[in-house]
């Protein structure tokens, strides 16, 4: 199945957002963070989880299928690329595309940035920035087997299901033991493509 | 390539005056080639060191540039944290240069000045003729000193030696006193020796894990990890706390009980443990004396009793029960949430009869522990600068004891003072005259003490005061004397940390010109005090070389631990009587504990209210606590752009039947004043209590609303729980920026907003919901 890659557990996520920092600390993007932390129940419980580049591969990334500029590149290893700053253009088509809304845009640069798995460091054998320091393990880097032979038991998916549109992912998300179910839901139902009505 | 050639890029030589063994180039990091790595083509070097931050102690590498100056943080794979680090670790690195950093002496004459910077010479001239002059007027006793459970062990050893011998004064204390103190009370009670009974990594050996007032997931995040790690493998979760925090969430069993009501709850726990059959009646005659009076104390909180009291179901007190007194191996932790009382010491102690009743003592995976607070909050006593304190754990009122230390510091034991007074109890005899002097070492009252207007009344009474600080705090704002030292990064030397494991703190970088180490700066006042013979020392090892001798023989023994064993096993747990002595990681195997007997000396415990009476005008209880992106009095972190960013701002967080929306300004009325806050809507927290964060000065500081009542045995204050009552308002406080020293203008990323009436984004993240 999946190499190494990072896998996200909401259920040990405690919003402390160390993910964050450290990957404003990537010397790819120093200063800015590619993570976003989501509260799922704000009001009412005090869970939430880290939204990485999930490093979509079926099918082809969105957001890399949907530059005009080509600048999104994927490498054989499955890694969604950030945008080459030499081509991209800031239209802002991978923000509107991707299903689980990660790619963002430097209005000032016109420039598109995601996280690229830190490839600076996974390349070399090390994990993510994010994955590293996370207290909890909500971020874990390696092996699903690494992974289940630490946790056992646990269940993944890397399946989403939006409305219609399977997507399947690079990385993974653990899904309560009880309540597997694949694809997982991933959003909204999908009502319209290209002014078509498809519900 | 011919073999003449290298590699890759080849790093500068490391400045041996910089580069403590054990310092990497990047190449060094996980096996990444030199010439793949541009980290290394700019020179770059790894420094090992720990956090300066929470009492976890999390080792991390610190980056430092060809120019000798830190400018990141890489993970580091050591014992305590296997590279994991929370968002204050991560930005910790930020602080070495950061352009608040005081870079000269401030001074000045009277309160009604502003600061100027000064000579070196002039402020030590000027702090050591105010001491004479106040001293001289009004007796040693008129001078007080507080330290601080931030500075490395060396220093703290220095604190308790200088007042004593140097300023000959008793009135010496520090900020540990709010920290955890009620717990060592509790420990060396039970047991003789104050510290936690087990390492981290037992954690993960337990089938049930109690957490009673502590929120590990904001508070000690890099623990969480061991938390997890216990769950994987099936063990029990049950968390007592009375807000929903992200470890309770995941809990078998969340209490949420009112505050203040901890020992009636554990008291009710033990009485259903004993109804139940599930002691340990072997463990109990073997090891403990006063079981008979608890187990015949505890009959008086049967769980209804208890419910009533702490405001939780019977049914769920008699799960506690069961669950953590028929597991073969439990674990027992608390924080401040059971400290912070007037009762601290007796809820601690009910936590232990419960550990001790089942048996839990001493063995893998079975035990419990105080998790601390600040990074050297267990070291930063140990040494001698609490009240009451000599080194080595050694009371000041004993007289054998006196009589060594004497000898240690070559002084006459008759010249020897006497034990002071607490922290808190030092304001109110600043308020009275008493003490009309001050120096702090790298503390900050003003927000850290509960009660502010007595706090600042204390203060502003003072006829002088020094302080010692790398960023002009709220407190160092109203000395007379300022002196900038150095940050953990500018110097070497070891903390203690929660598991009572020494670790050392490596120098990364040299300190900005007009900087000096806290050291330094003691022995320099001492010099100049006429006890210069007692104070030579040239730096950090030198002083932890008094301090090994003066420790050894003791419970608290030092003295096989040296900076080459700390460097070669990435820290030793004392204690550590000898060089071949490998540390005692876990307590109390056998059963034996530090009481000259060997037996858990047991304790009844008598729960009663807090001090701060209900009324219809005060019917909630107001407790406090931190976030996960500042520190203590956030005089480090609240200029640290990515954590001010993480938490602009305190709120109060209430419960939706008091109906306030998200955002609403919330009026905050205790006996001591009241405050605006944003509303923080959630069902996270019990209806009947309130919650603020407690990192910020007036006008947004909970200190301002908290009592200033102590545990009558720990002289802790009741932090957790004071009556109070919410209203309306117009519009909440504005959050004021840290203060700058002159000519240092505030970093422009630690602007936060002012007068934001938006919902505050908390650590938790709760509250975001949209305004309705």
């Amino acid at each position: 199945m999946m190499g190494r890659t990072i896998f996200i557990d909401p259920g040990r996520c405690i919003g402390c957002q160390a993910c964050v920092s450290a990957c404003r600390e990537c010397d790819s993007h120093r200063g800015k963070s590619m993570i976003h932390l989501d509260y799922t129940e704000p009001g009412v419980s005090v869970a939430s989880l880290p939204t990485v580049c999930m490093h979509c591969e079926d099918p082809v990334a969105p957001c890399a299928e949907v530059c005009p500029a080509d600048a999104i590149l994927v490498t054989a290893d499955g890694v969604v690329q950030q945008a080459d700053t030499t081509r991209c253009i800031g239209c802002a088509n991978c923000v509107n595309a991707c299903p689980f809304g990660v790619p963002k845009i430097d209005l000032q640069a016109k420039l598109q940035m995601k996280c690229n798995l830190c490839y600076d460091r996974t390349a070399y054998g090390l994990a993510p920035m994010c994955a590293t320091v996370c207290p909890t393990g909500a971020l874990f880097y390696g092996t699903l087997e690494e992974l289940q032979a630490e946790r056992p038991g646990v269940q993944v998916a890397d399946s989403f299901a939006f409305g219609d549109v399977m997507v399947t992912t690079g990385v993974a998300m653990v899904v309560p033991a009880d309540k597997v179910q694949w694809p997982v839901p991933g959003g909204l139902p999908v009502v319209e493509v290209n002014g078509v009505d498809v519900r | 390539m011919t073999a003449t050639e290298p590699a890759g890029p080849v790093p500068l030589p490391l400045d041996p005056s910089i580069a403590p063994p054990g310092t990497r180039t990047f190449r060094d990091a996980g096996g990444i080639p030199a010439d793949q790595w541009h980290a290394d083509q700019n020179g770059e070097t790894l420094v090992p060191t720990h956090c300066c931050f929470c009492g976890v102690q999390c080792g991390m590498y610190l980056r430092v540039d060809r120019a000798g100056k830190v400018f990141g943080v890489e993970p580091r794979n050591h014992d305590i944290n296997r590279m994991r680090l929370c968002p204050k670790g991560i930005n910790a690195y930020q602080q070495v240069n950061h352009p608040d950093r005081l870079t000269a002496p401030l001074m000045r004459r009277s309160r009604d000045e502003e600061f100027r910077e000064a000579s070196w010479d002039e402020a030590l001239d000027f702090t050591v003729a105010e001491i004479r002059r106040i001293q001289g007027a009004h007796g040693n006793d008129a001078f007080g000193l507080l330290g601080g459970a931030s500075l490395y062990s060396e220093k703290t050893y220095l604190v308790g030696k200088f007042a004593r011998v140097a300023l000959k004064t008793r009135h010496v204390d520090y900020n540990g006193r709010l920290c955890m103190v009620s717990a060592a009370g509790a420990n060396k009670l039970a047991f003789g020796i104050d510290r936690a009974g087990n390492p981290f990594s037992d954690i993960l050996l337990t089938d049930c894990l109690l957490i009673a007032g502590s929120n590990v997931g904001e508070c000690f995040p890099v623990m969480t990890q061991y938390v997890w790690g216990a769950r994987d493998r099936g063990a029990s979760l049950i968390v007592v706390d009375p807000r929903e925090t992200a470890v309770a969430r995941t809990a078998d069993i969340h209490v949420a009980l009112r505050p203040g009501t901890d020992s009636a709850f554990f008291n009710a726990v033990l009485n259903v443990i004993i109804a139940e059959g599930l002691t340990d009646e072997p463990y109990l005659a073997a090891h403990t004396t006063g079981w008979d009076e608890v187990r015949e104390a505890v009959q008086g909180y049967p769980p209804s009793r208890a419910a009533e009291i702490c405001g939780v179901p019977e049914e769920q007190i008699v799960r506690v029960a069961r669950t953590f007194g028929r597991a073969a191996k439990a674990m027992a932790f608390h924080a401040r949430g059971v400290e912070h009382h007037s009762q601290g010491v007796e809820n601690c102690l009910s936590i232990i009869n419960l550990c001790v009743a089942t048996g839990n003592l001493g063995k893998p995976g079975a035990g419990y522990g105080t998790i601390t607070g600040q990074g050297n909050g267990q070291g930063g006593r140990e040494h001698g600068q609490k009240a009451d304190l000599l080194p080595g754990g050694r009371s000041i009122l004993n007289e054998e004891h006196r009589r060594q230390i004497s000898r240690i510091w070559g002084i006459e034991e008759s010249d020897l003072p006497q034990a002071g007074t607490s922290m808190m109890e030092m304001v109110w005899q600043m308020q009275r005259r008493e003490i009309r002097g001050l120096i702090g070492i790298c503390n900050n009252p003003f927000v850290s003490l509960p009660n502010y207007r007595t706090v600042k009344e204390g203060y502003d009474t003072l006829e002088f005061h020094a302080q010692f600080d790398f960023f002009l705090s709220e407190t160092a704002a109203n000395a007379h004397v300022v002196f900038p030292v150095t940050v953990w990064a500018e110097d070497e030397g070891v903390m203690a940390n929660t598991e009572a494991r020494v670790v050392k703190h490596n120098k990364a970088q040299e300190p900005p010109a007009g900087v000096r180490t806290d050291t330094w700066v003691m022995c320099e006042l001492a010099r100049r005090l006429g006890a210069g013979d007692k104070f030579a020392f040239a730096g950090s090892r030198e002083v932890f070389d008094e301090l090994r001798l003066a420790s050894a023989g003791t419970v608290n023994d030092y003295f096989g631990i040296t900076y080459e064993r700390l460097e070669e096993t990435g820290g030793i747990a004392w204690p550590c009587p000898s060089l071949e002595h490998p540390g005692t990681p876990r307590l109390f195997e056998g059963g034996r504990t530090y009481h000259p007997d060997g037996k858990v000396h047991l304790q009844v415990v008598e729960w009663h209210a807090p001090v701060d009476p209900y009324t219809e005008e005060y019917p909630l209880s107001l407790t406090t606590g931190r976030t996960v992106a500042h520190f203590l009095s956030g005089n480090q972190t609240r200029r640290l752009g990515a954590l001010v960013e993480q938490t602009p701002r305190p709120w109060v967080e209430v419960h939706p039947s008091h109906g306030y929306r998200n955002g609403d300004p919330v009026r905050v009325v205790t006996r001591r004043g009241s405050e605006v806050f944003p509303a923080l809507v959630t069902e996270a927290i019990r209806p009947d209590t309130v919650f603020i964060p407690y990192h910020w000065p007036v006008p947004t500081a909970a200190n301002a609303l908290t009592i200033d009542a102590l545990d009558p045995r720990s002289k802790i204050p009741e932090y957790k729980v004071c009556a109070a009552r919410i209203e309306p308002a117009d519009r909440v406080d504005e959050v004021p920026a840290p203060p700058t020293a002159p000519g240092h203008e505030a970093y422009p990323e630690t602007q936060v907003s002012r007068a934001d009436p938006l919902p505050p984004t908390s650590s938790q993240g709760r509250g975001t919901a949209e305004r309705s």
